[in-house]
């Protein structure tokens, strides 16, 4: 699921030395009594992928807007490069758009479209051509320069869009869902292109997504956005795997999680007792909660095994009656039923043409690795 | 059923007649009254009821006289009048049309940019003055600009000066009464364009380096030139034949066409050269029109 991208090799949001390019902080925008964005800081490297991740009305392209100079912060700051944009606005600062929409301007024709922002900086006319055709052939549209936007399909458009916003070689390209308008199969390509694109010119992303899949993607680092705040950033599979709550585990993925309490608390192991799952969930690390406290385990559907025959052991398995399977070629899904009425989501990859079939109501055992679960205590 | 299949059997069908109707109203109140004027245009003026000769005469005898006079025509050239009184129809148009456009684009953009809830109201204050009649509201412009009206007496009052403005029977009341009258012409097409306008190629153009100012020229200006072609013609073609404002606010020496063609039909009871004047008029703003229709249906095909 997590194809992480090349384009930071190293981590420098590991390093605390490392100099952030972007640096939002304490950023608050207010709508009246609404606050769309609450308190966001957040430090972005150069070179990355940086992916806002949420639901919409989550504040993720009010941030975004920000950033490019179209809402003004209610307070807080953002730093590019080191300057303080407070009052820059959007046609001084030097960050491009690239607008849902698209936003293509109806009476112009591709060239026109792309090479609208260098005409507007006084390039010299030779330079623009030779800019506009670079970057036309860049993303393969060197053959479409005379058409006018309503003659193009809408990955074309799309295109021309990521052209006309990068031709300038802004410092930081904004992207409001890039990919949001294109049929699923073009999008899955597109993903890869933008990557490989953003990787040859060394441009500094961010882009607001609601789609998980695409961030997964795309991003050198996601943020998870909820209510306006960040509620945890970090690589795909930090996110993926480490969720810091219920929300992120729930958003990121499909994910069982159980609540429970914690009966033993060692640094090595804890144990938890769930009356959802009626039974024990054993976790091979130690956690940070306060004794009694209830608490959440999050198990990936993937993670959990599904057998006929009795696993071995006490913790870690409950037994069911499968309620429904999705098959998807590559996999199928079961919804196991537990006796306590709690429903297990089970995913398991067809390995085989002809794999021992479990059907409908069947009686099934379900398990999973100590490691497997994560536990959280909001 | 049975009655549409024997209607069907003569060639009516509902679609048929769908078409016919706005074609049937064309033939009567337009092409027919047209094909009157013309035939007017070509007789000779005469001291009967109605005060033209006939064109066609029978003589007897299997013959049929038509005696066509092109005296009528040849007389708009030769006296300066009508010429003059055309040229400054046009001009008068003219200028209205600018001013109208210079007033109601701003209007326009005001209420295509504003909420929804306000636009209607807008909206509605723009239309409202059409629960009136014409003649009343200019009527009421003469309470507003004669030497004791309004706003003479609001400007002595003030102080700002002393002596009544001479302000009505002026060209400025002509153009003050054509402008108002025709404004809703232009701000209603305007709007309707502006309205389509998706707002966010103003960003986009912000985005890649424009201020404001110049996002407007670049991207509203001309995305919106076909509002403003929709409403100047809305606004001229009227305008060169308006016949009631400069009567009324104009003064004796605004020397309009259409108050040409008054004169000529009611004071002078020359029929024939009245004719005339509004064929020529007609012939006048005919290339106006299909420039305007070729220009539309070239914008239609175009885009989307």
């Amino acid at each position: 699921m997590s194809i992480s991208t090349g384009a930071v090799k190293a981590a420098p949001w590991n390093d605390p030395g490392a100099r952030p390019y972007v640096q939002v902080e304490r950023i608050t925008k207010s709508f009246g009594d609404f606050k769309a964005v609450d308190d966001v800081s957040l430090k972005i490297y150069k070179g990355e992928i940086f992916c806002l991740l949420g639901a919409s009305g989550c504040g993720k392209t009010t941030l975004l807007r920000m950033l490019g100079g179209f809402e003004t912060p209610s307070s807080g700051r953002i730093f590019i490069d080191g300057e303080d944009m407070t009052g820059v606005p959007p046609y001084e600062r030097p960050v491009n758009m690239m607008f849902q929409s698209y936003a293509l301007f109806p009476h112009m024709n591709v060239e026109q479209n792309v090479a609208f922002g260098l005409k507007q900086d006084r390039v010299p006319k030779a330079e623009i051509a030779e800019r506009v055709a670079t970057m036309l052939d860049l993303v393969k549209l060197g053959s479409f320069a005379k058409r006018k936007p309503h003659q193009l399909s809408g990955g074309q458009k799309q295109r021309v869009a990521l052209a006309r916003s990068l031709v300038k070689r802004p410092k930081l390209l904004l992207l409001d869902e890039p990919l949001g308008a294109l049929d699923k199969k073009l999008r899955e390509h597109t993903q890869f292109e933008l990557i490989s694109l953003q990787d040859q010119l060394g441009v500094t992303f961010v882009v607001v997504t609601h789609d998980q899949e695409e961030a997964m993607t795309l991003a050198s680092r996601i943020g998870v956005m909820n209510q306006g705040e960040i509620v945890q950033a970090g690589t795909p599979s930090e996110i993926y795997e480490f969720p810091s709550s219920k929300f992120v585990a729930d958003f990121v993925g499909s994910v069982n999680i159980f609540e429970g309490k914690l009966i033993e608390d060692e640094p090595e192991y804890v144990r938890i007792a769930s009356e959802e799952l009626g039974g024990t969930i054993y976790v091979s690390h130690g956690i940070s909660a306060a004794p009694e406290a209830a608490v959440w385990a999050a198990v990936r559907p993937e993670k959990v095994f599904m057998s006929t025959a009795r696993p071995e052991g006490i913790d870690n398995v409950v037994r069911g009656a499968v309620q429904d399977i999705a098959y998807l070629g590559d996999l199928s899904i079961y919804l196991v039923k537990l006796s306590t009425g709690k429903v297990v989501r089970v995913t398991q990859p067809n390995t085989s043409r002809h794999a021992e079939a479990i059907t409908w109501d069947q009686q099934v055992y379900l398990t999973w690795d100590p490691s497997s679960p994560v536990v959280v205590t909001r | 059923m049975k009655t549409t299949s024997r209607l069907q059997r003569f060639g009516i069908t509902g679609r048929g007649l769908v078409v016919a109707l706005p074609y049937l109203w064309l033939l009567l109140f337009f092409v027919v009254p047209f094909v009157i004027v013309l035939k007017i245009s070509f007789s000779d003026i005469d001291l009967a009821i109605p005060p033209y000769k006939p064109l066609f005469e029978w003589l007897g005898k299997n013959s049929l006289a038509i005696k066509l006079n092109f005296d009528n025509y040849a007389f708009l050239f030769t006296d300066s009048l009508y010429l003059n009184a055309l040229l400054n129809s046009i001009k008068v148009a003219f200028i209205s049309t600018l001013l109208c456009l210079l007033i109601g684009y701003p209007m326009a953009y005001g209420i295509a940019r504003s909420k929804p809830s306000t636009r209607n109201i807008l909206l509605l204050l723009v239309i409202l003055p059409f629960w009136t009649s014409l003649l009343l509201r200019v009527y009421a412009w003469i309470g507003l600009l004669k030497a004791n009206g309004v706003i003479n007496n609001l400007l002595i009052w003030f102080g700002t000066i002393h002596e009544p403005l001479t302000l009505l029977y002026t060209p400025f009341a002509m153009y003050v009464g054509i402008v108002y009258s025709y404004l809703p012409f232009m701000i209603l097409p305007l709007y309707a364009n502006l309205e389509k306008m998706d707002w966010t190629l103003l960003e986009a153009a912000e985005d890649l380096g424009c201020r404001p100012y110049q996002a407007f020229y670049k991207i509203t200006l001309p995305l919106s030139r076909n509002g403003m072609l929709a409403g100047s013609m809305l606004v001229f073609i009227p305008a060169v034949g308006e016949f009631v404002i400069p009567a009324l606010l104009g003064g004796p020496n605004a020397l309009m066409i259409g108050r040409v063609l008054w004169d000529e039909f009611f004071s002078n009871r020359a029929w024939p050269v009245a004719s005339a004047v509004a064929i020529l008029l007609l012939a006048i703003l005919v290339p106006f029109m299909m420039w305007y229709q070729s220009v539309q249906a070239r914008e239609s095909a175009g885009a989307r």
